[in-house]
């Protein structure tokens, strides 16, 4: 499963490609979210992650959360790709009796571990997975992708002090420092500058990285790792709505998708664009 | 053996004990209370499986999420007001929804928390927590029930919300049965009019029953230890026989064990029926007794409802 560099940046432009599609059809959703961490979600469901799409359930598999579960599209378009369910099934987002819920269902979608989607405890279960895996000697590492305006909400700051008191070094949280929630910028709601001295102060390991840098994310996870005591954050600097000219940092998508037109524009764009820029 | 003075929350622990021997795939969280709540007995048994949270119940609630979704059975215990209410939501998305295998055990429920006064006093814990799908509501009677309710909830696969008092109180269930998850049970005979009760109000229920007697009026008395799903045969066989009821909870009677037994009711088998329990109310400091004679929840006020609710059975049958 090791991808090279460019054969991820193939596999981030078709996850970006799959979010519009699923999206547009969809009529609602979050695709700005999506799109800003689908270079991410490329490395570690093609590179980083040990799983089996054969076998969701494999004991040793390493863990992903999704805390900021409002990105489902891209979750769900890096399942598909990885095969756990057929492509077509992203076209049924949102719809009725879909398994593809407008967020995260566990038990509903095989690889989906955990239902989110209220922002702000994905590192809590998180803790809880790798407290379990140390509890049962296992080598797996849990992963979990936060938002930058959930880490307003007080309840990630209580896990990220369990997860220095317990040790959790197979725990591996990654921010997606895109800077927009749904009312603006996340420094005029209320500001999380220094995020990399929050975290340090917290007692984890701090790697800040240029989010849609393949080369730099996948260093990343080479490093964290490597973690001896403590958990890792990774802090990625991400664009929201990355890859889509009009998209790119406009609040407006966060929670809003591409009509017809505005769809096939994007679509356009991320056929021809070649990655990186 | 009936009638000894014993406090739930010492079976409980004396249950986590155990199965801290019995099942090693029991783990057991605290948010700082664990003296109070017991489960000081599971750390003493079980350390590497005792997970301190801290003083952090939303956090406590997503960690034994975590844990039970990697197959872990997971007790988590803290005071009913903050285990139910500190923590709703959280229960809710990352326990209830996804169905796992968490058990919340609460201490310290209702006004016989005593001298703390109010805001350590849960009086709203049953009506948020059986609003949620997926949820099994436990209330046992007595220490005895809380050992063997404790030992069937580690056996049942999915969420449960089981409340304790803090304080003694008196035993009415044999100390040797097992506890069956949703079954409730007749406690003592009678044709007149039913008592159900759930949790400490059940041996006052049973003393109600003692002094309606010496007016003549022989009362059956109901221990609903399960408040979700509730056991609307036992009910309804009662009723059929009786014709009349009184619930009694240490719980506001907004949403608790009267509004179950009432929702029930008015559906299925409409039935004069009266509630003991706070009256969209607050509590206060005091003794335990001081406050179940301010808030109307001793057992002259049950027998007192008891006559009340026979007038109304006779007014119906004229």
């Amino acid at each position: 499963m090791d991808y090279t560099l460019e054969e991820l940046e193939t596999k981030a432009r078709i996850l970006r490609q799959d979010v519009i599609e699923a999206t547009s059809e969809a009529g609602s959703g979050h695709p700005g979210g999506s799109l800003s961490s689908a270079d991410l979600m490329a490395v570690l469901y093609f590179r980083v992650m040990k799983h089996d799409p054969a076998d969701p359930q494999w004991a040793e598999r390493d863990r992903f959360i999704l805390s900021k579960g409002h990105a489902a599209p891209i979750l769900y378009a890096a399942l598909a790709e990885s095969g756990y369910f057929p492509k077509n099934e992203l076209l049924t987002l949102r719809k009725m009796d879909s398994n593809l819920q407008g967020h995260p269902v566990k038990g509903k979608v095989p690889g989906v571990e955990m239902s989110t989607g209220s922002l702000g405890q994905g590192l809590s279960m998180s803790c809880g997975i790798a407290l379990a895996g140390k509890l049962d000697n296992k080598d797996y590492k849990t992963f979990c992708l936060l938002g930058d305006g959930e880490l307003q909400s007080g309840q990630n700051w209580e896990a990220a002090m369990l997860a220095h008191q317990y040790h959790l070094n197979n725990l591996i949280a990654i921010v997606d420092r895109n800077r927009l929630q749904i009312t603006g910028c996340t420094e005029n709601a209320i500001s999380l500058d220094p995020l990399p001295e929050k975290w340090k102060a917290f007692g984890w390991n701090v790697i800040v990285i240029d989010g849609h840098s393949m080369v730099q994310i996948v260093e990343a996870f080479r490093k964290a790792k490597e973690a001896e005591a403590n958990p890792t954050v990774i802090i990625m600097n991400t664009v929201k709505g990355k890859g889509v000219s009009f998209m790119e940092n406009n609040r407006d998508f966060h929670g809003k998708t591409c009509k017809i037109d505005e769809k096939n524009k994007a679509m356009k764009e991320l056929e021809c664009r070649t990655w990186p820029e | 053996m009936a009638g000894m003075k014993l406090a739930q929350r010492n079976y409980y622990g004396k249950a986590l004990a155990d199965l801290a021997e019995k099942d090693p795939n029991v783990v057991v969280l605290d948010a700082d209370l664990a003296d109070s709540t017991k489960t000081s007995e599971f750390r003493k048994a079980a350390p590497e499986r005792f997970i301190q949270i801290g003083i952090a119940e939303q956090n406590m609630i997503g960690v034994a999420s975590g844990l039970a979704a990697s197959g872990k059975t997971v007790f988590a215990s803290t005071f009913a007001v903050f285990a139910s209410g500190r923590c709703w939501e959280q229960i809710r998305q990352a326990v209830a929804y996804p169905k796992l295998n968490v058990k919340i055990v609460a201490t310290h429920c209702g006004i016989s928390v005593g001298e703390d006064g109010a805001s350590h006093q849960a009086l709203e814990d049953i009506a948020i927590m059986r609003a949620l799908p997926n949820m099994t509501v436990i209330s046992p009677a007595d220490a005895y029930e809380a050992y063997s309710a404790t030992m069937a909830i580690a056996e049942f696969n999915g969420p449960v919300y089981m409340r304790m008092g803090r304080s003694e109180s008196l035993t009415v269930t044999p100390d040797d049965i097992p506890f069956v998850i949703g079954k409730a049970s007749v406690l003592r005979e009678g044709d007149d009019v039913t008592l159900v009760g759930t949790g400490q109000m059940v041996a006052f229920c049973i003393e109600a029953a003692a002094a309606l007697l010496e007016e003549g009026i022989d009362a059956e008395v109901v221990n609903m230890s399960t408040i979700k799903p509730l056991d609307t045969d036992t009910l309804r066989t009662s009723l059929q026989k009786t014709g009349c009821l009184v619930t009694a909870e240490e719980h506001s009677v907004i949403g608790g064990l009267g509004s179950a037994v009432a929702e029930f009711l008015a559906q299925e088998m409409p039935t004069p029926l009266e509630m003991i329990g706070t009256k969209d109310t607050f509590g206060e400091s005091g003794t335990p007794s001081q406050l179940f004679e301010r808030y109307k929840l001793t057992p002259a006020d049950i027998a007192e409802a008891a006559k009340r609710v026979l007038e109304r059975k006779k007014e119906l049958k004229r």
